[in-house]
């Protein structure tokens, strides 16, 4: 039995403690904003806040995580209105979107420890979230334009 | 991502042709039906619908509902449909809503979403639709109010009275105006360029608040009440089948509920599953983990040598050799004999995977007597044809609901994920099942780019000019998924760059040697444009080069002067589909570009040491462009860049936010594949099974700026290009041309990866 919340919302599992939390999410829980991309931590598609850190959710079992406290993209904000969630809609970031859930909150955790980010600051965080669409410069213009505010 | 009209007849045709005595002529020339040939939207399975009841509705509140008939990839073809309708209706754009339509060629016509062709096919019929309804409305309109129809205008989602200040909303008038005829295409009165509003303007993506808070809906995402989760253990090795298996272990997997065998496909293997072991459960973890229990013994069949380094070989000998002839013009080789300067170089492109962030994945329904299919597809009426003679039900026994996809890239434009989740559910009694490929089957189990080596050589005159020019494309066709042994390019991938070279040579030939596939060819965003203009803008700067002279002028050159090119008179049978008479090949487009993409990027300005900047061109998709791309190559060889710019020539424009970030995306995946692209074969196994093998570019490894202009964006009277494709092609022969001029290094293999590493 493995108890946590997820966007503050208790949550008590029985099943296959080595069941990662980002299937829990989808499958069990049936909250499909957090993506599966490669199940192997290399590319940040399932990323979510652990106790306030950006995770890869493909890599951590839902076993290991009693007490911990989950947010995911749905809880990153009440309204989706998170400086981040703007800045992405103001330059239209997305393509096909499947990845920018775990952009944004991979960008969220950035601005959240760093609020003034350098380029390189910027790249290196975000490096380990891949877009097949192609859409980093929008991201990286993205992430300046929410700096400060985040 | 091009498919032909009916693409296994097309398929079958090209190659029967292609094995017919050698004949170039009859390989590309079309048959003797060609004069009835329909092309563009109304040459596709289908056609082009635009009966207003069929797309359009508006409730009672005023919201006009939209079925959209092509798939959402990413493309921001959503937006984009809301914006012509929006615009032509004089909607509200936030008042159109838009709904994504479930499958069905019949009644809404053509649905594939593939070949760059949605705006290019719809931007008129969407007009017509829109028209069409606003005449509906404003006829119930002047009949409320007894006055001439001539006398009522479309004013931002209501109709209004000039003469008596008198004012209707949409909402208002939507039950009557529904009830009226709909008037004949000749009566409509199109909207003047003049008053667009929307159109070539840059508007919110439709679905921004979906996709920043979670709430978009891929086919990944599906949930189904009851259903099941199914992955599959596919053979490792295209032919390959399972010799024997042992489920107990899996069994005992805790939420596994049953593994169930997959036949292999009976050639020709088309979109086939490839047969396997499914192994379906509780949920997608138990499905994973359940099939890493499973002991099976394959049977690799014909294609277990498959190796990339021995094939590599093959094809390099088969571009050594004359092959079949599919264009000739003047006597080339009269020409390179007689040339004062012969040179000669091979390109080498590997295979490559489409690797779409969302991996293939649907949920399907299976019962006594229909289908109904959750899923994010290209092509759903390839899911429907197959489930019903699958499952032996009228076509119309299939529902296919298309939710958006997490990219496509052709990756999506088969339906053999579908087909397998299909079988699951069929095995469950019913039961709904998602069938999710993980990652390392995406890469593993693609219908990949092709492997190709193409040899250019050139002869040029004692005055530098390029009198004759030979080139030699190899590389396994499509044409194999749906005839077992073809081993040429069809006309479609002869016609994506090789054959439609508008180069000013009086000489020229082109030539396919044969090349046998063993694995699966598949569409890749740009398909065949990638190795061909690799080759050919690799070769024209080598050639600059070698002559000493500006690689941005010899190319305008080697293209020759404005005009217009009949592409029958490049051998070109194909043309995307299009009517040669309205999409002539214009050097003059192809011209502007590459001066706009020049002159943006400061063509010619000094570069300190180590930096060069690098330019191309291409037209595919009946669209023209050019980069010009800046790199920066360290001491150790490693590679920066700093900034591309590319010029892009499409035709009308109606989204340019989305066009920019098309072309973005399209330098993003050229350079990814430039860079790091390879999938390998080693026993007839791809060699990659996830990122950290098949890398893609990453933030870091993207260009600090990408800048896009659009020419000739507001030519709304002019056929429109394509968009999601053409950008790509011209990419990497940019990059490469780039890093000749900051390190005078010759990139001709990709991908580079370290090729540079200690040689600078």
């Amino acid at each position: 039995m493995s108890k946590f919340t997820v966007n503050g919302k208790a949550q008590d599992f029985n099943g296959d403690p080595e069941t990662p939390l980002l299937w829990y999410l989808r499958d069990i829980a049936g909250m499909t904003g957090t993506k599966f991309g490669c199940g192997q931590a290399l590319c940040g598609a399932c990323t979510v806040h652990l106790d306030g850190t950006a995770t890869r959710s493909c890599q951590v079992q839902v076993g290991s995580i009693d007490g911990k406290s989950v947010i995911t993209i749905e809880g990153l904000s009440a309204d989706g209105n998170h400086p981040v969630q703007k800045a992405w809609r103001d330059l239209n970031v997305a393509q096909c979107g499947y990845c920018q859930t775990g952009q944004i909150m991979q960008a969220a955790s950035l601005l959240k420890d760093t609020p003034k980010p350098t380029d390189q600051q910027i790249l290196d965080a975000m490096s380990g979230n891949i877009c097949r669409c192609g859409t980093y410069p929008r991201i990286r213009a993205a992430i300046k334009r929410a700096s400060g505010a985040a | 991502m091009t498919r032909t009209p009916e693409i296994t007849n097309v398929a079958r045709r090209s190659v029967l042709l292609g094995l017919a005595a050698g004949s170039f002529v009859l390989a590309i020339r079309l048959p003797a039906r060609a004069q009835e040939k329909k092309f563009g939207g109304e040459g596709m399975p289908g056609g082009v619908k635009d009966d207003p009841k069929l797309f359009l509705s508006i409730a009672d509140d005023g919201t006009v509902n939209l079925l959209c008939i092509r798939a959402e990839m990413g493309q921001g073809i959503r937006t984009g449909f809301q914006t012509v309708i929006a615009d032509e209706l004089g909607a509200d754009l936030n008042r159109v809503k838009v709904l994504q339509a479930p499958g069905n060629q019949a009644k809404f016509g053509n649905q594939d979403t593939d070949g760059s062709r949605s705006m290019r096919h719809h931007f008129l019929p969407l007009r017509r639709i829109a028209a069409a309804t606003r005449q509906m409305l404003a006829e119930e309109a002047a009949a409320k109010w007894g006055v001439p129809v001539t006398e009522v205008k479309a004013d931002n989602h209501g109709m209004v009275h000039g003469p008596s200040n008198r004012r209707l909303e949409f909402g208002a008038l939507a039950k009557g105006a529904a009830a009226r005829p709909v008037p004949p295409a000749d009566k409509l009165v199109l909207k003047p360029v003049s008053e667009f509003r929307y159109i070539g303007k840059d508007v919110p993506l439709i679905d921004n608040l979906d996709f920043t808070t979670g709430k978009a809906v891929y086919g990944i995402d599906a949930r189904v009440e009851g259903m099941a989760y199914a992955v599959v253990a596919r053979p490792p090795v295209l032919g390959g089948k399972v010799k024997s298996f042992d489920a107990a272990k899996t069994m005992k997997v805790p939420g596994v509920l049953k593994v169930i065998t997959i036949d292999p496909p009976t050639p020709p293997i088309v979109f086939q599953p490839l047969g396997g072991v499914a192994v379906i459960a509780e949920n997608t973890f138990a499905a994973i983990k359940g099939r890493s229990q499973l002991e099976i013994q394959w049977d690799d069949g014909p294609n277990a040598s498959y190796d990339s380094v021995q094939y590599r070989k093959t094809l390099e000998e088969a571009a050594a050799k004359p092959g079949q002839v599919v264009r000739n013009n003047g006597d080339v080789d009269k020409a390179l004999a007689g040339a004062a300067k012969r040179l000669s170089a091979e390109y080498y492109v590997p295979h490559l995977a489409q690797a779409p962030m969302e991996p293939p994945s649907a949920t399907a329904r299976v019962t006594a007597d229909a289908c109904e299919v959750w899923v994010g597809i290209q092509n759903a009426e390839a899911i429907r044809t197959d489930l019903s003679k699958r499952f032996n039900m009228p076509i119309d026994k299939v529902t296919v609901n298309n939710l958006l996809l997490g990219g496509g890239f052709g990756r999506k434009s088969k339906p053999d994920f579908a087909s397998e989740a299909a079988i699951c559910s069929h095995a469950m009694g019913g039961r709904p099942v998602k069938l999710t490929f993980t990652r390392e089957d995406d890469l593993q189990h693609s219908f990949f780019h092709t492997v190709s080596a193409e040899r250019v050589e050139a002869g040029v005159d004692a005055n530098g000019k390029a009198v004759a020019w030979l080139h030699r494309t190899v590389a396994p066709t499509i044409a194999a998924l749906f005839v077992p042994g073809a081993d040429h390019e069809m006309p479609l991938e002869l016609a994506m760059g090789a054959v439609d070279n508008p180069f000013d040579i009086a000489n020229f030939r082109v030539e396919n040697p044969a090349a046998a596939a063993h694995t699966r060819v598949g569409w890749f965003r740009s398909v065949s444009n990638i190795p061909h203009a690799f080759a050919i803008q690799s070769f024209a700067a080598e050639l600059a080069a070698s002559l000493g002279k500006d690689p941005k002028d010899f190319l305008l050159e080697l293209i020759g002067p404005p005009r217009l090119i009949d592409a029958a008179a490049m051998s070109d049978g194909w043309l995307y589909g299009e009517d040669p008479k309205v999409y002539p090949y214009d050097t003059g487009r192809l011209r502007a570009v590459i001066e706009k993409a020049a002159s943006e990027a400061g063509w010619g300005r000094q570069m300190p040491k180590g930096r060069g900047l690098g330019i191309s061109a291409h037209r595919s998709f009946v669209s023209y462009t050019a980069v010009v791309t800046e790199v920066a190559v360290s001491d150790k060889g490693e590679i920066t860049i700093p900034r591309v710019d590319i010029a892009f020539d499409c035709g009308a424009v109606i989204s340019p936010d989305r066009v920019r970030s098309q072309l973005e995306g399209a330098v993003v995946q050229g350079i990814s594949l430039a860079m790091l692209g390879e999938i390998s074969f080693k026993n007839g196994r791809p060699q990659q099974t996830n990122f950290d093998g098949y890398e893609l570019t990453r933030i870091d490894g993207a260009p600090t700026e990408i800048r896009a202009h659009l020419v000739n964006s507001a030519a709304y009277d002019k056929p429109l290009g394509g968009v999601g494709e053409p950008g790509v092609p011209p990419v990497a022969p940019a990059l490469t041309n780039a890093i000749f001029a900051a390190t005078g290094k010759r990139i001709r293999s990709l991908p580079i990866r370290d090729q540079l590493a200690g040689k600078v």
